[in-house]
């Protein structure tokens, strides 16, 4: 136990010092941080407009049996094997929690606690027989290690290194995500918003539904040995309910990602320096701070605005009683 | 004179939700230029015959033929309206990007929307008198102004035949107006037009024609033939003395043409 929650502040060993002494792990942590949020912003946003953040929570839970079932196969942290056990996991989940809504009784959302919180424990059980000397330990899991990223094997590509392979593999999944979304940004966002007239032009729906699962699922898997299952949930909400409070059309919200995952993964990053704590729990507090100021100010539906737009609706309803009288 | 495929057609039509029988051997053949109105009871299967003809439901048994084909094969020459519940207003869209969603069967999937998409969009809003809400979020908008955006998004589909799913429900008397204007307005242009109706007062005003549907097909034809208070009374069965006004209405005037009749 410290002594102060908050260290005295020096600025140049929260801002300085990391890029000076240790450039490129300083540098690699920034990097995955800004990747982590990248990706999941850029899914998140579909996901939160079609309101499915729950379910985004649930297949964040629901990957871990599926990456220790790939764990136990492999006997290593294979990555292709790792990113299939997370998509069959990812649809796995999003079948179920259909099934159970359609064929039972059971409401959407309790479907969805049922569904996750057993494949969860799947998951725990499966690592705690199988797996119980092996490098793949629960506070990995559900918190992540940021730090530790640079100290990962190198993803060798040829001749050419692309640095440590969760940079490398985040790297190519938030590019992935990316390119699907602005491959297939018609079909995400008609089938988002309107599936009568989706089905009705002929989109495939279902796939689009699916394809995003497994987007997710991916972005996920990728993302959870740097802030874990837990954070990685509030890395694809917060961009698009953040950025929502300026903007309401959805290739502005998209826009807004990457100045964001900037915000999140340099103050992240700095405010860790600071307060000598988790990095990957600072970027969260950070994205939570954004998140309260946009609230407060942003001009779609910020308190702010609210109080303001109230006070002088009343002038105006006051202005016509007396043209009224 | 050449044989021109019918704008629908539909044979022997078989629906069922979850094993429960929603439509049985529903046949009709709908002409060019008819403006039709789908009326029936709650539970009738409305909805329902319009999702099937738009292939958003799969039949048990039967089938649809759009101009002759198949569904989808005639994507682009049907232009829909669904319920205006069924979508999310909150969604993070612009009225604008509503409307050039019904641009989007044209335009494939892959295209990016041209500016003369934009343009055709533009007036289309202009026609529903939206066209200063353009930039607005969706949420922002009364009932019958989001009917009215949907109503142009159809009109921006450029279709042949038109489905709408209870375009009136919940919208205030000046779009009402307004939209029986433009159902006109379609059907001079020789649009086909299909529309669920909740109101079976403002029905025979509205329409042409009526389809009286209660799960089977109860009669399909010109609205003196069908707005009948024999048919309307197999159609709601008991229900319809709730609505009595309606069968005053019905029956007041066919005692008038059996009275007009001599004359003629």
């Amino acid at each position: 136990m410290r002594e102060e929650f908050f260290p005295p502040f020096d600025y140049g060993s929260v801002f300085v010092n990391p890029w000076l002494s240790d450039f490129e792990s300083t540098f690699q942590v920034v990097l995955m941080g800004f990747f982590v949020c990248l990706a999941c912003g850029v899914i998140g946003n579909f996901v939160v407009a079609r309101r499915l953040a729950l379910v985004g929570d649930a297949i964040s839970h629901s990957l871990l049996p599926g990456i220790a079932i790939a764990f136990v196969f492999t006997s290593s942290r294979s990555l292709p094997a790792m990113l299939i056990g997370a998509a069959v996991a990812g649809v796995l989940t999003t079948v179920l929690i259909e099934l159970i809504h359609r064929k039972s009784r059971v409401k959407p959302d309790a479907a969805i606690g049922i569904v996750f919180t057993t494949l969860f424990a799947i998951g725990v059980v499966i690592i705690s027989i199988w797996l119980d000397n092996v490098h793949l330990d629960a506070d990995c899991v559900l918190y992540g290690e940021i730090g530790l990223v640079p100290l990962r094997e190198s993803f060798i590509l040829g001749v050419a290194s692309l640095g440590p392979s969760p940079i490398a593999t985040m790297g190519a999944v938030a590019l992935l995500d990316i390119v699907l979304v602005i491959v297939f940004y018609r079909v995400l966002l008609v089938t988002s918003f309107d599936v009568g007239l989706a089905r009705s032009l002929g989109m495939p729906v279902n796939a689009a539904h699916y394809g995003l699962m497994i987007a997710l699922a991916l972005t996920i898997v990728a993302a959870f040995e740097a802030v874990g299952v837990v954070l990685v949930v509030a890395m694809l909400i917060f961009p698009a309910v953040t950025v929502g409070f300026f903007f309401e059309r959805l290739p502005v919200l998209l826009i807004g990602v990457p100045p964001l995952s900037l915000a999140y993964s340099f103050g992240g990053f700095h405010l860790a320096k600071w307060l000598d704590c988790s990095i990957a729990g600072a970027m969260v507090v950070i994205a939570g701070a954004l998140f309260v100021v946009a609230w407060l100010l942003g001009p779609k539906g910020g308190l702010f605005w609210q109080w303001s737009l109230s006070s002088s609706f009343q002038g105006d309803r006051k202005s016509i009683t007396e043209v009224g009288s | 004179m050449v044989d021109i495929p019918p704008p629908l057609e539909i044979h022997d039509l078989t629906v069922s939700y979850d094993r429960k029988p929603v439509l049985y051997g529903v046949d009709i053949v709908v002409e060019t230029g008819s403006l039709v109105g789908v009326v029936g009871p709650n539970g009738a299967g409305k909805s329902t015959l319009i999702k099937t003809i738009m292939g958003i439901v799969r039949p048990n048994g039967g089938w649809v033929k759009i101009f002759g084909q198949p569904y989808r094969k005639a994507v682009t020459r049907v232009g829909y309206v669904p319920q205006r519940e069924s979508v999310d207003w909150d969604f993070p869209v612009s009225v604008m990007d509503v409307v050039l969603m019904g641009r989007y069967g044209h335009a494939g999937l892959m295209r990016r929307v041209s500016k003369r998409d934009r343009l055709i969009a533009s007036e289309c809003l202009e026609k529903v008198n939206m066209q200063p809400f353009a930039a607005r979020q969706i949420g922002n908008l009364s009932g019958g102004q989001q009917q009215r955006v949907f109503l142009a998004r159809a009109l921006a589909q450029e279709s042949d035949l038109y489905l709408m799913d209870e375009p009136f429900a919940g919208v205030d008397a000046a779009t009402e107006t307004a939209i029986v204007e433009l159902l006109r307005d379609l059907k001079e242009r020789g649009k086909t037009l299909i529309v669920v109706h909740h109101d079976l007062s403002s029905a025979r005003e509205y329409f042409d024609k009526l389809l009286l549907l209660n799960m089977r097909l109860v009669a399909y034809g010109e609205m003196e033939e069908t707005f009948t208070p024999d048919l309307l009374q197999k159609t709601y069965g008991g229900r319809l003395t709730i609505l009595s006004d309606v069968a005053g209405q019905a029956a007041g005037r066919s005692e008038f043409e059996q009275e007009g009749d001599p004359k003629l």
